[in-house]
């Protein structure tokens, strides 16, 4: 019990001690700090950062694909408009067909949500210019209700 | 001037002021902050980070390959430096290939180590560079001439033949082109470019484009 407050006064005496020893160096710590700030010049040794050079790997007329693919992803890094106009190039499938397709496409899912009565008037709408004769035995107890059909012989 | 300068190579900070470390053209950006360097002209390489090179495989040993670029140490490259490579699946690189690769550290207290590979861990279009061609040593600054956006030397040798070619920053020239007379009437051209004059130069082009 008694060691351990002996060993916190001689900790407190070095201490004392150090701190001293460090007042006295604590003066030329703060000029060193001062002449750091004052450097805003930049040292570089590549030429690379100054001018503005192009990639080194380079293909002429198609000798290797892969390399003028490369030649227009690193050139356009810098330029970033190739980019741009490359992603309105890539749409397979054209506006307008787009609109047509899509036009008839909300029909026919249209028609799956429909009633049971709704359906059954569409159907009948688009069977009644093809079917005069009165092939099945329903279709014409169905338009019983709109007009009677009398069977052909 | 206020703000980061960037000051280049040919140029070092000393005190408040720069020190010009070598001769030639000054030259200022003033985009992205104004930037000074020293255009200079010179045939040795200096490895310097970042920098694209062409680097030739002399030596395996163990994991790692030696490189000459053309320094005054050869460069070391790791073989998991490469896109897709683990430990099992080792890239297949013999003495005497050309590698295209950047650097990761270039300093003069330590041997340069290159990758092929960069930081995203995509190759795009470091690796090994093909068979065939022919490798050619030129000035540096050439080289930067030739890497200047829309220059003209590569713009009408486009015209003439199709070809492959790969510009390290070391001054080393790799091309590649269908017959072996082509690929040597490039690498003629691209030579004697140093010291014609443009208009040599097309009339040497107008020639070659008639035959």
């Amino acid at each position: 019990f008694m060691q351990r407050g002996l060993d916190s006064q001689t900790k407190k005496q070095l201490e004392e001690e150090e701190k001293k020893i460090i007042s006295e160096e604590h003066w030329y710590l703060d000029v060193p700090d001062l002449k750091e700030k004052e450097s805003c010049i930049i040292e570089e040794r590549s030429f690379l950062r100054c001018e503005d050079l192009v990639y080194g790997r380079m293909s002429f007329k198609g000798f290797n694909p892969e390399v003028e693919k490369l030649m227009i992803q690193m050139n356009s890094k810098c330029k970033e408009e190739e980019i741009e106009e490359d992603d309105k190039m890539e749409a397979d499938v054209s506006d307008e067909e787009m609109a047509r397709r899509y036009e008839t496409l909300v029909g026919t899912i249209g028609k799956k949500f429909l009633r049971k009565r709704d359906q059954r008037v569409l159907k009948d709408d688009d069977e009644d210019e093809d079917d005069e004769e009165g092939n099945s035995n329903t279709r014409p107890s169905k338009r019983a209700k709109k007009m009677f059909l009398k069977p052909q012989d | 001037p206020q703000g980061r300068l960037l000051c280049g190579p040919g140029l070092r900070r000393s005190g408040a002021g720069l020190l010009v470390t070598k001769c030639g053209l000054l030259r200022h950006r003033p985009a992205g902050g104004g930037a000074y360097w020293v255009d200079s002209q010179q045939k040795r390489y200096v490895p310097v980070k970042g920098d694209h090179v062409i680097g030739i495989v002399t030596a395996k040993a163990g994991d790692v390959f030696r490189l000459d670029v053309g320094g005054s140490e050869p460069a070391s490259l790791s073989y998991l430096a490469f896109e897709g490579a683990t430990k099992r699946n080792r890239p297949n690189v013999q003495v005497g290939d050309l590698i295209y690769g950047q650097f990761v550290v270039a300093n003069k207290d330590m041997e340069p180590e290159m990758v092929c590979i960069d930081s995203s861990g995509k190759s795009s279009g470091m690796g090994i560079i093909g068979q065939d061609g022919f490798l050619f040593k030129v000035s540096l600054g050439l080289i930067r001439k030739l890497l200047a956006p829309k220059c003209e030397i590569i713009q009408e040798l486009s015209q003439l033949y199709p070809f492959e070619l790969v510009l390290g920053m070391n001054g080393r020239i790799w091309v590649k082109a269908k017959t072996v007379q082509q690929t040597l009437i490039i690498v003629n051209i691209l030579e004697a470019c140093e010291y014609m004059t443009a208009q040599q130069r097309k009339q040497a082009l107008a020639k070659l484009s008639g035959n």
